[in-house]
């Protein structure tokens, strides 16, 4: 049993990921299957992270106390994300401290739409509504991604994530009806952010070459382009429902596809953002790397005063 | 001073607590020490948030005057809000923000023991439902400081540090005009002495436990209950306030 | 600093009574009863449960997949122990 060579190892692992059955932690997988989850994951797990801070920045001022109550459980349901995917990344064997502390250096990524400011009340609209509904689109397929644990997690934050779109658009919405100041706010946000949303989804399948071995895996389910085209699909309408419009000039509707057809991204801005030179790259990476090492004595203090106790106990 | 004028104002005391404290602790929100705590902290800011519109939803009730729960926390001046000086300090560490919390639970958990028994019906559904709450705060605060008092050297002298900072502003917790003795009269509020005394036994057992020493220092500072502020309240409403201020009279 | 992370432990929960402890994932806890608050916060924010169970992660003991067909597949050929394996003569009732 144990001495079966890699070769057959890979075609059975493969005939279960064929045959839709999950993979499980402790089951034998391929090493690139096992590191190409664990970037993807934390990744994932990152892009929560880093996601509470561009919203956490108008918790303080959430303009009444229904909305600062919705923000806050929205801002705290994304830390649980966080750790729902890092809690799926340390079944694979990798730490969670460490695959933090590689988002502290740059060397791991997170969705670059978070290197955005938030500069008004708007932007919780908008976010939620494009960010959060671009997020779901990604993630709805994963619920089937082979990695059980993965799966599971996803499952989970999906259900949660429902709330999430629901909330911005209402808040969008509120704003488009408004006075004109608040209707200028809304498009203003929608102008800001729609580009990078669809980046979201990241770059064109021709520049994902990572893309097919991963469908082969299961591991992910659709390709960046058939998501982004979703998301334009859907979102449009909405927009044109509450009277705002999309920053797009060539943007029309394909009798022929049935689908919209939209204007080129400008891919150059995706990989500067990506790199670092988004406008909040390094402040956003700074607050966490703050809260890490701030939290450092507090961390230590629970740690130290656990093994007195368990010591005090033994005794 | 008419019952219901004095419930309004003792009403708004308490729901600015609830208020200005939910503030300061959802400052954490997304900078907490570990993502479990964060959530945690979390948790608590909307707990205090939600009481805070209970709270000051009937406190504009009992007015009278077409205020809302919204009006009342974002409309009014500095002067106005007669929340705890306490409730109102920076956050500083998570030592200060918890030791603060820590100081705030203990006093509330007796307050709504009691007041789930008022004679008013009102604040007496209210208390019921935040007693529960607040009891897990108290729970998670206190076994923090007793952590942190009793972790390594640094947290020590960290979280004793807070206690000397923190300890002139726990008199005022206890602070009582003729409003409190009003409704004292009728059943409507407990009377402030006996919750006194057994803050004073709870908080001092803990602090014993967490190895902590209470300042011996007895000038303390009031104000915050008859609306005369530190200096912090003023920034915390530039914010709280901003949006209502820039954009008056709009729906959001 | 003594750079010593909080242990790993898993959770289960209750989701109602009368049903089993399921397990939901895992946390991040210097001691147990942080373990158990900490799980009410990250795993039952919308009521998914009513009973908390946190265990040490390190004392979670699996059994090895590779030796899945001799520890689960001799239960197979058992079809005996399952009660439609025998035939109830009509007009036979509750059994
Ligand atoms: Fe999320
Ligand atoms: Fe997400
Ligand atoms: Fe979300």
């Amino acid at each position: 049993m144990k001495d079966l060579n890699i070769q057959e190892l890979e075609r059975r692992f493969q005939e279960k990921i064929d045959n839709d059955i999950k993979i499980e932690p402790r089951d034998w997988m391929p090493e690139e299957y096992r590191q190409t989850l664990i970037r993807q994951i934390s990744q994932h797990a990152h892009s929560e992270i880093v996601g509470m801070l561009p919203e956490g920045n108008w918790i303080t001022r959430a303009p009444n106390l229904r909305r600062k109550a919705v923000l806050l459980a929205k801002v705290q349901d994304e830390a649980g994300h966080g750790l729902y995917l890092y809690s799926a990344v340390e079944t694979l064997g990798a730490d969670r401290e460490q695959t933090i502390d590689d988002l502290h250096t740059g060397k791991a990524k997170y969705s670059s739409i978070f290197n955005y400011p938030t500069t008004s009340w708007a932007d919780m609209g908008a976010i939620g509504w494009l960010v959060d509904g671009a997020a779901i689109m990604n993630q709805v397929p994963l619920c089937r991604c082979s990695y059980g644990p993965y799966a599971r997690a996803m499952v989970r934050v999906c259900k949660e994530e429902s709330f999430h779109q629901r909330q911005g658009f209402e808040i969008i919405s509120l704003l488009a009806q408004g006075t004109p100041e608040q209707k200028e706010m809304a498009q203003d946000a929608l102008n800001r952010f729609w580009w990078p949303a669809l980046m979201m989804f990241g770059p064109n399948d021709a520049e994902s070459p990572n893309t097919l071995q991963s469908m082969k895996w299961k591991i992910k389910r659709l390709t960046n382009d058939e998501l982004r085209q979703q998301f334009v699909d859907v979102t449009v309408p909405q927009a044109h429902m509450i009277g705002l419009t999309i920053p797009d000039k060539d943007l029309k509707f394909n009798e022929e596809t049935g689908h919209y057809d939209f204007g080129v991204i400008d891919w150059a801005e995706f990989w500067e953002v990506v790199k670092g030179n988004g406008p909040c790259n390094k402040e956003r990476v700074d607050a966490r790397r703050k809260a890490k090492e701030d939290g450092q004595w507090v961390r230590d203090a629970a740690m130290a005063y656990a093994e007195k106790r368990k010591i005090q106990k033994a005794s | 001073m008419e019952t219901k004028e004095a419930l309004f104002e003792y009403v708004l005391r308490i729901g600015d607590d609830s208020l200005i404290l939910g503030h300061r602790v959802s400052e954490w929100c997304g900078h907490g020490p570990i993502l479990e705590e964060d959530i945690a902290l979390t948790n608590i800011a909307l707990d205090l948030i939600g009481q805070a519109t209970n709270l000051l939803d009937y406190a504009g009730q009992l007015e009278g005057k077409g205020r809302d729960g919204d009006a009342l926390a974002f409309l009014r001046y500095d002067r106005e809000y007669k929340n705890l000086l306490l409730v109102e300090q920076t956050n500083g560490d998570f030592g200060k923000t918890i030791l603060r919390q820590f100081l705030f639970d203990a006093y509330r958990t007796l307050l709504l023991t009691r007041l789930s028994k008022s004679t008013d019906e009102q604040l007496s559904a209210i208390a019921v439902k935040s007693l529960k709450e607040t009891k897990y705060h108290l729970k998670h605060s206190s076994e923090w400081v007793i952590r942190l008092g009793d972790g390594t050297e640094d947290s020590h002298s960290r979280i004793q540090s807070s206690l000397d900072a923190l300890w002139k502003y726990t008199d005022e917790i206890f602070f009582a005009n003729e409003v409190d003795a009003l409704l004292e009269k009728e059943g409507i509020i407990p009377s402030m002495e006996g919750i006194k005394n057994e803050w004073t036994f709870f908080v001092s057992d803990i602090f014993a436990e967490a190895g902590l020493v209470i300042p011996t220092n007895n000038w303390k500072q009031e104000g915050g209950r008859t609306g005369r502020h530190t200096e912090h309240l003023g920034y915390l409403l530039a914010e709280l306030q901003y949006m209502q201020r820039a954009y008056p009279d709009m729906k959001w | 600093m003594s750079n010593k992370e909080w242990p790993l432990w898993e959770v289960f929960i209750r989701s109602k009574q009368g049903l089993n402890h399921k397990h939901v994932g895992s946390l991040r806890a210097a001691d147990s009863k942080m373990a158990v608050e900490n799980a009410r916060d990250v795993y039952t924010r919308r009521s998914e449960g009513i009973s908390i169970w946190v265990v040490e992660s390190n004392n979670v003991f699996a059994s090895d997949p590779s030796e899945a067909d001799s520890l689960f597949e001799p239960a197979d050929s058992k079809a005996y122990r399952h009660p439609l394996f025998y035939d109830v003569p009509d007009g036979i009732s509750h059994m």
